[in-house]
């Protein structure tokens, strides 16, 4: 059996329907969501290098290490940000954050 | 020189109340430093002003008022001082002007007499008041606003002044506003005076509808043609001029407490004396009288109301002298005996004796207000006690006190060469004169209270001053003879009630019939067979002797009642319990206007407030609004959780909506 195309993008939908889920089920750490988010991200990533590959455009396997480059960023940030609020709140709980409630 | 006479008192008022104001600002200032309750009642110098220049705008206002009689009345030469224009659109036209006749400057006399020796009064009798400027300030207020009144030469200056004296008095009588009696009090004086203004103003409509002016001397230069016409009213057709007078005299029923429309005068007792004595005896309650005699030549084609001035006049001086035989307190005694005598005043003006009325009105005016500041003095001795069963035995301690309210007593009962005999007797005789059914009403209603006048007045003399003390032991070790600024204004009034009627009955038509025409100098008109007056002279022998028996009788059962058998009073009220209930009751008026007037106003407004304005406006306005936005709001907010995957989630929701909204829109 040849994996194509259709492969490529099913594995990535699957994945991103975790991420989705991972954050949606997901209560008791936040960090677990940015996990997920990173999960949402590589599928996207899978879905440009497969049709990078099958159309024969390096443009897309380009984007992807840029978006690399950018999650590496954000999960730094959201990390340094999840520190100072646990310092702050002593949680990080995903219930016990909810101070924008109207 | 004559507009002095108005604007002095104005200017001072205007200058104790600037003082007033000042002065609350201060207080409101000082007030955290003063936690000691430290009050000093004696006057400040801010106090001596405001009383100075109030009552020197008033002395000086009645020296002029003096010339002016002089030169006026005596002289012959009367004057109408254009100050300016008022209101001028299209052919109606108001000025400000001063009509300075007999007629205006005998109440001249009277008011600025009787005010000056009010405002002297005031100082010593306020004395222990904390709001002297105040006081002072609406006296002087009121002066002018009556003087204005008296010298008008239109209806609207008329209504202005009339408006004027009637905001005083609200002011006046609610003195002591933190005392809700006198706050009720004046709130009765004015709603029961807006029933008489009411008719007045229509009375001054009408006026303008049938002369096209309300001018004075355009409205008695056409009466006689006028005299004729009809006017549509109520959907029925009446005598124009007969109901422009109904009208016009149920304004003066409202201001001068005549039946009916007399229920504020006893509660205006709630005032401080001086206030009495000047708006409630002396000036504003005779300003219906005066509205009366200044229309004289109107209300003289109009026969059928000169027959009800006539009847409610009558019916008013009996009504009200039932009622004052047995009062307790003292100022309500004097209260109803105004009433009573007001009543006379009117009937007079009914049967045409414009000029006995007027008369009446000026010794009125003097032996009143003498009687009124008497009362206060011995309120003041009696330290604050109004109740006459509390009283007696004072004559001694008080000699001034006891000897001017003799002499004033003396005046009302009519005794022989006092004020009261002259007009009252001229009153008297002219309804006999006058030959019609009404007048003979008038005449015996008139000797009847007459009779009880003197009944009461002497009653009122036996309580408060013979007898036994009933008072406790404190009250009487402090009973004392007030101070020379308060006994001053008495003694003044004092010559004025002895020697205002022999002085004046010449000109009043108390002698000859000619020489009141030419003092009168047609300020007063009389139509032709409105004779009373001068058939005054020519009654029988027994009319012109039954208002002296009438006094004699009254001062006889006073003697029996309160001198010799003291317990017959007693007796009696036992013995005639109804009657002596429904008397002292004042006839049940002030239960019947209860039931009749304010109940259902009382329900009708509840009703509103509730139904109408609660339920149907706040319900569907504001509160309606608010509740609706509040339900809205708060299903609206439970969206906001405050949890992130909820606004991921909805973001995502999004994001899937418009991508899939896209696809179908290229699809």
């Amino acid at each position: 059996m040849e994996i194509g195309l259709a492969h490529y993008l099913t594995v990535a939908a699957i994945l991103f329907t975790l991420g989705i889920f991972g954050i949606f089920m997901n209560r008791k750490n936040v960090i677990i969501i940015m996990m997920s988010i990173e999960l949402m991200l590589l599928a996207v990533n899978i879905n440009l290098v497969a049709f990078s590959s099958f159309l024969g455009d390096l443009v897309g396997q380009v984007f992807t290490i840029f978006v690399l480059t950018v999650a590496a960023a954000e999960a730094a940030i959201g990390l340094a940000i999840l520190v100072v609020y646990f310092r702050n709140r002593g949680t990080i709980a995903v219930e016990d954050i909810n101070m924008m409630k109207g | 020189m004559y507009p002095l006479i108005v604007f002095l008192p104005l200017i001072a008022a205007v200058i104790a109340g600037t003082i007033t104001l000042v002065g609350a600002m201060s207080t409101a200032k000082e007030a955290p430093h003063d936690a000691h309750g430290h009050h000093h009642h004696g006057a400040s110098s801010a106090d001596r002003v405001a009383q100075l220049v109030t009552v020197a705008g008033v002395v000086i206002a009645f020296i002029i008022s003096i010339f002016a009689f002089v030169d006026v009345a005596l002289g012959g030469n009367p004057v109408v001082i254009e100050l300016f224009t008022w209101i001028s659109s299209g052919n109606f036209d108001a000025s400000w002007a001063l009509r300075i006749d007999t007629l205006t400057c005998v109440m001249l006399i009277v008011v600025t007499g009787v005010s000056s020796m009010v405002h002297i009064y005031s100082i010593g009798y306020m004395s222990h008041d904390p709001d002297k400027p105040r006081f002072m300030a609406y006296l002087s207020l009121f002066t002018f606003a009556m003087l204005m009144l008296i010298t008008a030469d239109n209806l609207i200056q008329l209504f202005f002044g009339w408006e004027g004296v009637g905001l005083a008095s609200y002011l006046l009588i609610g003195f002591w506003y933190s005392k809700p009696s006198a706050s009720a009090a004046a709130i009765k004086a004015f709603l029961v005076n807006r029933v008489g203004d009411f008719g007045f103003a229509l009375g001054i409509f009408a006026v303008y509808v049938l002369f096209d002016s309300v001018q004075f001397d355009v409205i008695f230069g056409d009466a006689e043609e006028v005299a004729g016409t009809t006017l549509m009213f109520l959907g029925y057709e009446f005598s124009a001029l007969e109901i422009t007078c109904f009208l016009l005299f149920i304004g003066a029923m409202g201001k001068s407490a005549q039946l009916g429309l007399h229920t504020w005068l006893p509660d205006a007792m709630e005032g401080p004396t001086p206030v009495s004595a000047l708006i409630h005896a002396a000036t504003m309650v005779t300003a219906g009288v005066f509205m009366v005699a200044r229309l004289s030549p109107i209300f003289e084609y109009a026969e059928t109301t000169l027959m009800i001035v006539t009847i409610v006049g009558a019916s008013t001086a009996f009504f009200a002298a039932t009622i004052g035989c047995v009062q307790n307190d003292i100022k309500r005694v004097i209260a109803y005996s105004t009433c009573s005598q007001l009543g006379y005043m009117f009937f007079a003006c009914g049967v045409s004796a414009y000029s006995a009325g007027v008369f009446h009105l000026m010794t009125h005016g003097f032996f009143k207000a003498l009687l009124f500041l008497g009362a206060g003095s011995v309120i003041h001795a009696m330290s604050d006690e109004q109740d006459m069963r509390k009283m007696g035995g004072i004559a001694k301690m008080v000699p001034l006190t006891f000897a001017v309210m003799l002499i004033g007593t003396l005046a009302i009962t009519g005794v022989p060469g006092f004020a009261g005999y002259y007009s009252k007797d001229l009153i008297l005789e002219s309804a006999y004169a006058a030959h019609t059914g009404v007048g003979m009403y008038a005449f015996w209603a008139g000797i009847l209270a007459a009779l009880m006048t003197s009944f009461y007045s002497w009653r009122l003399i036996f309580l408060t001053f013979f007898g036994a003390p009933r008072a406790d032991e404190r009250t009487m070790a402090h009973v004392h003879e007030s101070p020379a600024v308060m006994t001053g204004p008495l003694l003044f009034l004092t010559v004025g009630a002895v020697f205002a009627g022999w002085f004046a009955k010449d000109w009043f038509g108390g002698g000859n019939y000619e020489e009141m025409l030419s003092f009168w100098n047609g300020a007063l008109f009389m139509a032709e067979g409105h004779q009373a007056l001068e058939h005054a002279h020519h009654v029988p022998g027994w009319v012109k002797w039954a208002p002296f028996f009438a006094m004699i009788t009254g001062l006889s059962l006073a003697i029996v009642m309160y001198k010799l058998v003291p317990t017959l009073p007693r007796t009696l009220a036992n013995t005639f319990n109804g009657l002596y209930r429904f008397v002292l009751n004042k006839w049940y008026f002030d239960e019947l206007y209860d039931k009749i007037f304010v109940k259902p106003a009382f329900a009708l407004g509840y009703g509103f407030w509730k139904s109408g304005d609660g339920a149907i406006i706040d319900g569907c306005g504001p509160d309606g609004v608010a509740a609706v936005c509040r339900n809205i709001a708060r299903r609206v907010s439970a969206i906001q959780s405050g949890f992130v995957y909820h606004y991921a989630f909805a973001m995502l929701i999004g994001i899937a909506a418009l991508v899939s909204y896209t696809i179908w829109k290229m699809g």
